[in-house]
């Protein structure tokens, strides 16, 4: 096994905070690295990772059936076609609703562990048996929220059960960033959350029109090396997991360089 | 106050809403990091009201106790407010025995 994969967990406690997102634009970003990635979509009753990737056509088999011993490893995973170094595993097939102990998802996390450099588990919602089955198998994590009360308060719940399974380190993304609003006081600041939440910030995500666009096409925008704000924010999360260190954006500071208004400028209606 | 608060306040507009979602956040995590619900708190500032009282006289109407956050430690603050007398003495209750009373000349208001 090779001890230093890195197997990092991606969650929120809230849904639709953007665990799926990230953990899509991410695991191609660390690909294009150069590092050996496998995504694991642990919510198998509603997954949706496959389809963020553009993967949905191709999966045959799951993480289920690498344990049942009905096919192998290499066979359930499906390798991205543009970025072979990723590849996805769906835990499992939403028509099955009944397996997956905690002992499972660390058989198989175990698995991938030998032959990938690092192992994304994307989180259910929730803080029951979905994510307690995921944090079993992890070893840090990433908490994805946004700046409003609701994300706020169940990253919170979600950072305390983190502590106790003894996760470390639990980085924060803080994603869906409207630098207009924080400048106005009508969102909460970057401090705010950093300040109530209590975790390193690993990084920004501003609010992105692009993204939208992006999963409608099922490529993430890091895919095409997407200079959209969003996909810059992903590429910068990834170096920085890897090691480099880039300097965080200052929300206060987007949007008002030339480019940037030329930008709107250009996404002006004019009929 | 920021000077967009003061503005708004001439204007008679409502403040901000990031404050006021910092604030409530504040105060609900507060709980949820314990698990106490308002009326747990309560029933507890009650007893430990009535487990100070039987030594110091205390002002039974002030008394609050308060969870209160910061960087993920969150700690119950009591304060008491304990009565005096005119010359400025804490008050005991007559349990205490008078050796204890004469010791007890710092007249520091107790709290926490």
């Amino acid at each position: 096994m090779a001890k230093d994969t890195r197997i990092i967990l991606i969650c929120s406690g809230k849904g639709g905070v953007g665990k799926t997102t990230l953990t899509a634009n991410l695991g191609i970003s660390l690909a294009q690295q150069g590092a050996k990635t496998a995504v694991l979509d642990a919510d198998f009753g509603l997954r949706n990772l496959d389809l963020l990737l553009g993967l949905e056509n191709r999966i045959v088999y799951t993480a289920q059936e690498v344990l049942e011993e009905t096919c192998r490893l290499d066979q359930a995973l499906v390798r991205h076609k543009q970025e072979p170094n990723l590849a996805l595993l769906p835990a499992g097939n939403p028509r099955m609703l009944e397996w997956l102990k905690p002992s499972d998802m660390e058989k198989i996390v175990e698995m991938l562990s030998e032959i990938f450099d690092y192992v994304l588990i994307d989180c259910p919602a929730g803080v029951e048996d979905g994510f307690k089955n995921a944090v079993a198998a992890s070893k840090e994590a990433i908490v994805v929220t946004n700046p409003e009360v609701s994300a706020v308060r169940d990253a919170d719940r979600v950072i305390g059960l983190l502590n106790t399974n003894s996760i470390n380190p639990v980085q924060l993304v803080l994603n869906r960033v409207r630098p207009k609003m924080m400048a106005s006081q009508e969102m909460l600041s970057v401090e705010d959350v950093t300040d109530i939440l209590a975790l390193p910030l690993l990084g920004l995500v501003l609010e992105d029109e692009q993204v939208i666009v992006s999963t409608n096409r099922g490529e993430p925008l890091t895919l095409n090396g997407s200079k959209s704000p969003a996909g810059k924010c992903y590429s910068n999360i990834a170096k920085r997991l890897q090691g480099e260190e880039i300097p965080l954006i200052d929300p206060s500071k987007e949007g008002t360089s030339f480019g940037d208004k030329f930008k709107k400028l250009m996404q002006t209606k004019i009929f | 106050m920021t000077l967009r608060d003061l503005i708004n306040k001439l204007l008679r507009r409502q403040t901000a809403s990031a404050n006021t979602a910092r604030e409530r956040l504040q105060l609900v995590l507060a709980h949820d990091r314990t698990d106490l619900s308002s009326d747990v708190l309560d029933k507890m500032r009650q007893e430990i009201l009535e487990v100070v009282a039987k030594y110091v006289e205390i002002d039974m109407s002030e008394g609050a106790v308060s969870l209160e956050t910061e960087d993920r430690m969150t700690a119950l603050v009591a304060n008491l407010p304990i009565k005096r007398t005119k010359t400025g003495e804490i008050k005991l209750k007559e349990q205490i025995t008078e050796s204890e009373t004469e010791a007890n000349e710092n007249d520091d208001p107790v709290s926490s």
